[in-house]
């Protein structure tokens, strides 16, 4: 087997043989040290030997191998534990595991679960899951989020040793519960996405890494759980914002807005995808708040040119997803496609009540998003009061570059040219 | 798998005397429910923090301060011992007890020691 198809096994079987290790070892650390040696064995192997019949089923036998391994070097747990576990490991049944894909359950489904229970913080909630269910190593993790090797690491242990320590339950819940965690996994699914799509800090604009992974975790998640209309409004969010990713940012790294986007550049496949799966999630009545946002930026994507944007639709899709969940983003965002379909006097309005509120007084779209209306509307000074005050609030870089050289074509009208 | 669950109630709050007589009738229930369930290991109220007394020894000497070791706006006002078979269960336990309505309840897994 070449690196690069050993490299592809690694990547789409990981959080599989993950879920196998964790349950026949009880154990998520272990689990995920004996796989790391098992990739590595094969590594070795497999180019000078030949690729095994079923390199899933191979890699367990190995990690299984390597576990006992580590258990006996490190000592970890005393010798009743240690009887105990090769019992387990030994007799358990794990071939039956491997060999077939039908006629078990698949795992990652509970490993999914663990991962995005409540009793774990939510950075822990998304760490844990790009580790196991994606693979990622912990210094990937660690630069998607930006923050310290180290912190990740210590997070993802203490994120472990809770599992173990606490007893959070390595299965799927029953039931009363599951609406309510699979609402926590979608939630961080999300997140992972948002987090990818729009970096709220650093240079860069869209961490594409992130944006894939979650992508990933969505397709993970509906090939579980097929009945979720939910997830595949997730999906089809995650595909079709995506879709966008380079058309999204210029040669020179700079912002660019869907209105002045090539439309040539979005993904097609990507979007028809996305199309589909937002159908398919409509037709569930009543559509939850995933897919009502993934049918927003349908709306976007079925337009070829931004003057064929149908902005009542999406005036009217906010307005449903108002009721469903209120809250003063969804607002603002209605007040803008208000402005789009109705006139920029009345979506301007709607701004104003929310600014009056107070509570987005410290969220720079909000500047951002009147500031544009008031330019629209040639109020130059006005506009450039919201851009400063965006400006003021704003934390990545290249959205900042955007606000700023908004700022100076305002300014240049006031100065009385159009610059 | 054993839990602690440890009640956190601003001690503090006053109830009038038909209030408190339903939240006795609350814990009751309560307790007679998880004692029936097999699930009751332990479980008592405390004493006010008025009444508590904090203990160092430092250099071999035993020093005693009047009232809790931090101030804060719950107090630790009672607890339950309970079993449950992960931390699920423990939590619906925990979400059961009338406190958690009004202050909270932290849920702390017992220590499995060899010895």
């Amino acid at each position: 087997m070449a690196p690069l198809e050993l490299e592809r096994l690694y990547r789409e079987e990981f959080g599989r043989i993950i879920a196998i290790l964790i349950r026949l070892l009880g154990d998520f650390e272990l689990a995920e040290e004996a796989a790391q040696d098992a990739f590595a064995t094969a590594v070795e192997h497999w180019p000078r030997e030949g690729t095994p019949r079923n390199p899933r089923a191979w890699i367990v036998g190995t990690a299984r191998h390597k576990a006992i391994d580590r258990i006996r070097r490190e000592s970890r747990f005393d010798h009743k534990r240690e009887e105990l576990l090769r019992e387990t490991l030994l007799n358990n049944g794990a071939g039956d595991a491997m060999d077939s894909d039908s006629s078990v359950p698949d795992e990652r489904l509970r490993l999914i679960f663990t991962c995005c229970h409540p009793a774990l913080a939510v950075e822990a909630q998304i760490a844990l899951s790009l580790r196991t269910l994606c693979g990622l190593t912990t210094e990937e993790i660690a630069r998607a989020f930006l923050v310290p090797v180290a912190t990740m690491a210590q997070r993802l242990v203490r994120a472990r040793r809770k599992i173990i320590a606490a007893r959070i339950p390595y299965e799927v819940p029953s039931d009363d519960i599951l609406p309510e965690r699979l609402e926590a996994v979608l939630a961080v699914v999300y997140l992972v996405f948002n987090e990818g799509y729009a970096a709220t800090h650093g240079d860069s604009l869209v961490r594409a890494d992130l944006c894939v992974e979650a992508v990933r975790l969505a397709r993970i998640l509906c090939e579980l759980i097929p009945s979720s209309s939910e997830g595949r409004g997730l999906l089809a969010l995650t595909l079709l914002h995506d879709a966008r990713r380079d058309a999204r940012i210029s040669a020179s790294g700079e912002l660019v807005l869907l209105e002045d986007q090539d439309r040539t550049k979005w993904n097609r496949a990507q979007i028809q995808e996305g199309l589909e799966l937002v159908d398919c999630a409509l037709r569930d009545a009543p559509a939850g708040p995933y897919a009502l946002q993934a049918a927003i930026a349908a709306v976007h994507s079925r337009a070829s040119r931004p003057a064929d944007t149908d902005w009542r639709q999406i005036a009217a899709l906010y307005g449903y997803l108002m009721r469903l969940r209120p809250s003063p983003v969804v607002e603002l965002n209605r007040a803008v496609a208000v402005a789009m379909a109705e006139g920029v006097e009345h979506g301007l309005q709607l701004i104003e009540a929310i600014a009056a509120r107070g509570e987005l007084a410290e969220y720079y779209l909000l500047f951002a998003a009147r500031g544009d209306l008031l330019r629209r509307l040639e109020r130059w000074y006005e506009a450039a009061k919201d851009y400063r005050a965006a400006l003021r609030l704003v934390t990545a870089e290249p959205e900042r570059r955007f606000l700023a050289r908004r700022l100076a074509e305002v300014q240049a009208h006031l100065r009385g040219g159009p610059g | 798998m054993q839990y602690m669950l440890l009640i956190y109630e601003n001690e503090a709050r006053k109830l009038s005397p038909a209030e408190q007589g339903q939240l006795m009738n609350e814990y009751m229930t309560f307790t007679q429910d998880i004692v029936k369930a097999g699930k009751f290991k332990a479980g008592d109220p405390l004493e006010p923090t008025s009444t508590a007394t904090t203990v160092h020894v430092r250099n071999g000497k035993t020093v005693t301060t009047d009232g809790p070791f931090a101030e804060t706006k719950e107090q630790l006002g009672g607890y339950y011992l309970v079993e449950a078979k992960d931390l699920d269960e423990a939590v619906a336990i925990a979400a059961r007890i009338p406190a958690a309505r009004t202050g909270s309840v932290e849920v702390r897994p017992i220590r499995k020691m060899n010895m």
